[in-house]
C-alpha cells in the first residue's frame, strides 16, 4: 500500500514552497512599468516600480514632474518600501507553514500571500491618486488634479503614457494562484483519500 | 497522388508570387516618380551626380558609417565629421579657447590642460596639423586622438570617451614641429621638429656657421601611458638630428615594426636673408637635387635610453647625434628634393615618399634598407657623420604620377592614392608585389581632378595595417570658384571621393570656414565607444569622481577665511544655491555639478562680465576660481538652452564693497 502523499510525488509543502519562492523572487523584479513618450525622448522614458525602489528613468521623470509640482517618485511609499523584504519573506513563510496545518489555519495563513498582488495594486493606485492630487500649487506649470492611468494609456502634457504590470507582479500573481490551486488540490485529494479509506458507499451514505 | 498534386500547386503559386514581386520591382526601378524626374531635370543633374547625391545622403535620424577627425589648422581645434554625409558633428577645443565647450573660459580644469596655470605665457591659439588616432596592432582602436601644434611645438591628448582634450605637452627643446604619428601599439607619439633651433634652446646669433654648429632638429618620442591616458614625459626621449628641416614621419609596422621614418628638406641648411639680397629660403632650400630620408631604429633607441646612454636637457632625455650614429639608430637615404608626405604601406614593407618638387612617388623597400644597412652600402656620410645609404640600394620603384605629389594613402585592394598639389588631382596607382602581380605593379591607374591645390588626402583607415577603402577625402587648399564669394578669405574645400570601384568618382564638396585643415583620419564608427553622459560627479580632467562633486541635498556655501567654496548643483531649471554673497577681495570657488542623468540634458554656467562660461554635461563637475574684485550684483545664468524654463535658470552673485 502506498501512501497518498507518495503517490502525488510532492510533500504537503511542495506547492506552498513554490509559491513562497515565486513571491520572494519578485522582490528583485519590477512590478509595474510606466512608459512615457514625447518627441524629444525618441526611445521613451521608462519607470520601473519595484517593491523596494523605483528604477529606469525615474530620475528624469522626477525632474520633469517638478515642473508640475509633483513629488519625487523616489519618495513614494516609504513605509511599504522599507518593510517590503521582511513582509514578503514572512508572507512566504506563513504560506509554507500553512501547508503543514489543517483548516482553518491552512486558509488563514496563506491568505496574505494570496492577496498580495491585490494589495500591491491597491497601494499603487492609492499612491498614484495621491501624487496626482498633491501637486505643489506654486509649481511653474499648474495642472488640475488628476488620476494617472494605472493600466493602459494616458496623456500628461506632451507625454503619452502607457502603464502595465511587469514580471514581478506576474510572479506574485502566479504565487497567489499556485497557493490557491494547492488549497483546491489538497481538498480534492483529502476527499479522494477519504473515499478510498472509507469506501465510496460509506461516503455516499454520510 | 493527392500530395504530389498539392505540392505542384504550391510550387506554381510560389512562382506566380515571385514573378509578381520581380515584375513589381522592375516596374519600380524602371522609372522615377515624375516630380523626382522634374527635380533632376530642373537642376540639370547628370546620372553620376544623382548617384553621388543618393550615395552621400543620410536621412534624418540615420547615422554615417564613418567618423573623420580633421585638424582645423589655425583654429587650433579638431573637427569631427560624419562620412559620407560630410556633416560637421563636433568641434573639439584643443589649443585655443572654445567657449561653447567651456574650454579655456573660466574652467579650472580646461585652463589647467592649456597650461595656463603653470606657464607664464598664455598661448591663446595653436596651429593644428596632423591628427593621429591611437592604434592597437596597427589598427585604430578608437580610444585616443593626438594632434600637434606647429606654432607652439605642442602635442595634445584627446580622450574619445568624451571627445575632450585632456593633456597638452610642450616640447622644452624644440621650436615648431610638423605632425604627430603613433607607433602601432601607441607606445609612442612621435613629434619631429620642422624648423631647426639652437640646441639646447638659447640665443645664438644667426650666422651660417652658428646654424650649422649649434642648430639642431629633434625627434621626440613621447611615451604614452594607456592606463593613465597621459603622455609620460619622464619615460619619453629625444634623438638629436642635424639641422635639416625634418618633415612628415611614419612608424614602421608589421615587418618594419620597431623602425620609424621621416623626410627632411633644406638639407642645404639655407637660412634666408632676403633684405640683404641673399636668396630667400624657398630658393636656398631647393638648391640640391636630393634631401634625406631619415631611417630610425626606435626600438634600439629605447634600449639605449634604458642603458642610461642619454643626456638630460631641460628635463628631457636626449640621445646625442654621435651616440645615435654609433649605435646604428640613425641612417639617411637620398630622396628627391623637398619631399613632403611619407607613408608606410599597409604591410609595413614599403615607404612611399611624395616628391613635391619631383613628379615621382619614390618607394623604398624596407627589406632593401635592411640589406643595405647590413652590407654597409653607403654612398658616404653627411657633415654630421650619419651614414647615407645608396639610393639604388634601397629604392624599390619610382612611379611617375604628375606634378607636386604630396601625400599617400592606401586602400584594401593594393592601390595607393597620392595627392598632386600642382596638378590639383588625386593619382590612383598600384603597389608592387605582394599587393599586385608584377605586371600590374607600380602603375598609374587614374588621375581625378580636384578643386583645387590639394594638400593632404585621407582614405578610410588608409594609413593602418587594414585600410578600409570605399571613401577618400581630398583636403583642398583653394576653393576659388567652388562657392559663392563670402569675402576675400575663402573657405577650404573638402571633396569626398568614392574609391570603391575601379574608377575614382567625385561625390561632394564641403566648405570649411573655420580654419585650414591639414590632415584628417577616417575611422569606422563602431570603433568609437563614447560616453552618453558622464558617471555622476566626474571631473573632466581626471575622468574620475571629483572630490568636490555634490549630490542633491549636499549643496552648501563654506567660507574659509577669504576663500568661499560654493558647492552648487545644476539641473532643470535651477542652480542650488542661486544666490551667492561674497566680499570684495574674496576668492570664490564654484564647484558645480550637473546632477542630471539624461542624455543631452546639458547646462551652461556663465557669469556676467567675468569671462566665465562652463559647459556642464550630465554628470560633469567643473570648477571656477574667481577673484571678487568689482563690487556689484552680477547675474549668472545657464547658457545652454535646457528646458522651457531655461531663461529662468539663473542666480545672482553679490560682491559687497
Amino acid at each position: 500500500m502506498r501512501s497518498p502523499k507518495v503517490r502525488t510525488g510532492r510533500g504537503p509543502v511542495g506547492m506552498p514552497v513554490l509559491a513562497a519562492v515565486l513571491l520572494a523572487a519578485s522582490l528583485v523584479l519590477p512590478y509595474w512599468q510606466l512608459t512615457l513618450y514625447a518627441p524629444q525622448y525618441p526611445g521613451g522614458l521608462r519607470v520601473f516600480v519595484y517593491l523596494t525602489h523605483v528604477a529606469g528613468d525615474a530620475q528624469e521623470v522626477t525632474t520633469l514632474n517638478h515642473y508640475i509640482g509633483m513629488k519625487p517618485l523616489e519618495e513614494a511609499a516609504p513605509v511599504e518600501r522599507a518593510v517590503a523584504v521582511p513582509v514578503v519573506l514572512v508572507f512566504g513563510a506563513l504560506a509554507v507553514l500553512s501547508g503543514l496545518l489543517h483548516s482553518p489555519w491552512r486558509w488563514l495563513l496563506r491568505l496574505p500571500l494570496v492577496l498580495f498582488p491585490l494589495g500591491f495594486f491597491a497601494d499603487l493606485a492609492a499612491w498614484l491618486w495621491y501624487y496626482g492630487h498633491s501637486m505643489d500649487p506654486a509649481a511653474p506649470i499648474r495642472l488640475e488634479p488628476f488620476m494617472p492611468a494605472i493600466l493602459g494609456r494616458g496623456v500628461i502634457a506632451q507625454f503619452r503614457t502607457v502603464a502595465s504590470f511587469h514580471v514581478g507582479f506576474y510572479l506574485a500573481l502566479a504565487a497567489s494562484l499556485v497557493a490557491l490551486y494547492d488549497l483546491w488540490r489538497t481538498r480534492v485529494q483529502q476527499e479522494r483519500v477519504r473515499v478510498r479509506v472509507a469506501g465510496p458507499a460509506e461516503v455516499a451514505a454520510r | 497522388m493527392r500530395w504530389s498534386r498539392l505540392a505542384s500547386l504550391v510550387v506554381v503559386a510560389l512562382a506566380v508570387v515571385l514573378a509578381g514581386a520581380l515584375a513589381g520591382r522592375a516596374q519600380r526601378n524602371a522609372t522615377l516618380p515624375q516630380d523626382v524626374q522634374s527635380l533632376i531635370e530642373a537642376k540639370g543633374l547628370t546620372p553620376d551626380q544623382v548617384r553621388a547625391a543618393i550615395q552621400t545622403y543620410v536621412p534624418p535620424g540615420k547615422y554615417d558609417e564613418y567618423l573623420m577627425f580633421s585638424s582645423a589648422g589655425q583654429g587650433g581645434q579638431v573637427l569631427v565629421f560624419g562620412v559620407p554625409s560630410m556633416r560637421l558633428l563636433r568641434v573639439i577645443g584643443v589649443f585655443a579657447p572654445e567657449p561653447w565647450q567651456g574650454y579655456g573660459v573660466g574652467s579650472e580644469e580646461t585652463e589647467t590642460i592649456l597650461n595656463w596655470r603653470t606657464k607664464d605665457s598664455r598661448l591663446a591659439w595653436g596651429d593644428t596639423h596632423h591628427p593621429a588616432l591611437s592604434e592597437t596592432n596597427g589598427e585604430y582602436d578608437g580610444k585616443w586622438l593626438f594632434i600637434n601644434d606647429k606654432a607652439g611645438s605642442r602635442i595634445a591628448v584627446i580622450d574619445l570617451r568624451d571627445f575632450a582634450t585632456k593633456q597638452i605637452v610642450q616640447n622644452p627643446n624644440a621650436v615648431s614641429n610638423h605632425g604627430a604619428v603613433v607607433s602601432p601599439n601607441t607606445e609612442y607619439v612621435l613629434e619631429v621638429t620642422q624648423y631647426a633651433g639652437p640646441f639646447p634652446f638659447r640665443y645664438v646669433p644667426l650666422t651660417q656657421e652658428n646654424y650649422n654648429r649649434h642648430f639642431r632638429g629633434l625627434a621626440t618620442f613621447w611615451k604614452f601611458d594607456r592606463g593613465k591616458g597621459r603622455i609620460d614625459v619622464s619615460k619619453s626621449f629625444q634623438i638629436e638630428l642635424p639641422p635639416y628641416w625634418q618633415d612628415l614621419a611614419d612608424f614602421g609596422k608589421l615587418e618594419s615594426y620597431g623602425w620609424a621614418f621621416w623626410n627632411s628638406f633644406n638639407s642645404e641648411r639655407a637660412i634666408g636673408g632676403t633684405l640683404e639680397k641673399k636668396p630667400p629660403v624657398e630658393v636656398g632650400a631647393s638648391a640640391r637635387d636630393m634631401d634625406y630620408l631619415h631611417i630610425v631604429n626606435w626600438k634600439r633607441a629605447e634600449e639605449l635610453v634604458a642603458q642610461g646612454k642619454y643626456t638630460v636637457v631641460n628635463g628631457m632625455k636626449v640621445i646625442r647625434l654621435k651616440d645615435a650614429v654609433e649605435a646604428g639608430i640613425l641612417y639617411l637615404a637620398p630622396e628627391p628634393k623637398s619631399p613632403h608626405g611619407l607613408d608606410v604601406a599597409p604591410r609595413g614593407d614599403y615607404i612611399v615618399v611624395g616628391g613635391k618638387l619631383d613628379p615621382n612617388a619614390t618607394v623604398y623597400s624596407f627589406r632593401k634598407i635592411q640589406e643595405a644597412i647590413r652590407n654597409k652600402a653607403f654612398s658616404g656620410r653627411d657633415d654630421y657623420g650619419i651614414p647615407i645609404l645608396k639610393f639604388d640600394a634601397v629604392v624599390a620603384a619610382q612611379v611617375k604620377l604628375g606634378l607636386g605629389p604630396l601625400h599617400t594613402m592606401f586602400d584594401d585592394k593594393g592601390n595607393a592614392y597620392t595627392s598632386l598639389f600642382l596638378d590639383s588631382a588625386v593619382a590612383k596607382w598600384t603597389l608592387g608585389p605582394p599587393y599586385n602581380p608584377p605586371e600590374r605593379a607600380w602603375k598609374l591607374v587614374q588621375k581625378l581632378p580636384v578643386q583645387y591645390n590639394i594638400g593632404h588626402l585621407t582614405a578610410v583607415e588608409g594609413d593602418t595595417t587594414k585600410p578600409g577603402g570605399k571613401y577618400l577625402v581630398a583636403l583642398n587648399k583653394w576653393s576659388v570658384d567652388q562657392y559663392r564669394n563670402v569675402g576675400p578669405l575663402l573657405p577650404q574645400n573638402f571633396q569626398l571621393v568614392d574609391i570603391s570601384g575601379e574608377e575614382m568618382k567625385l561625390l561632394s564638396n564641403t566648405p570649411i570656414g573655420i580654419g585650414e585643415p591639414h590632415l584628417a583620419q577616417i575611422v569606422r564608427m563602431d570603433r568609437i565607444k563614447s560616453w552618453e553622459v558622464y558617471p555622476a560627479g566626474t571631473n573632466p580632467l581626471t575622468m574620475r569622481p571629483d572630490p568636490n562633486a555634490v549630490k542633491a541635498g549636499q549643496q552648501r556655501v563654506v567660507r574659509q577665511g577669504r576663500t568661499v567654496h560654493v558647492y552648487m548643483t545644476a539641473m532643470r531649471s535651477h542652480y542650488i544655491p542661486d544666490r551667492v554673497r561674497v566680499k570684495r577681495g574674496d576668492t570664490v570657488i564654484f564647484h558645480i555639478t550637473n546632477i542630471e542623468r539624461t542624455k543631452d540634458a546639458i547646462h551652461g554656467f556663465a557669469i556676467d562680465r567675468h569671462n566665465v562660461n562652463l559647459s556642464l554635461e550630465p554628470g560633469k563637475t567643473e570648477t571656477v576660481v574667481l577673484r571678487a574684485e568689482r563690487p556689484g550684483v552680477y547675474p549668472f545664468y545657464c547658457t545652454e538652452f535646457c528646458s522651457a524654463l531655461h531663461l529662468e535658470m539663473m542666480g545672482y552673485l553679490e560682491i559687497e564693497p
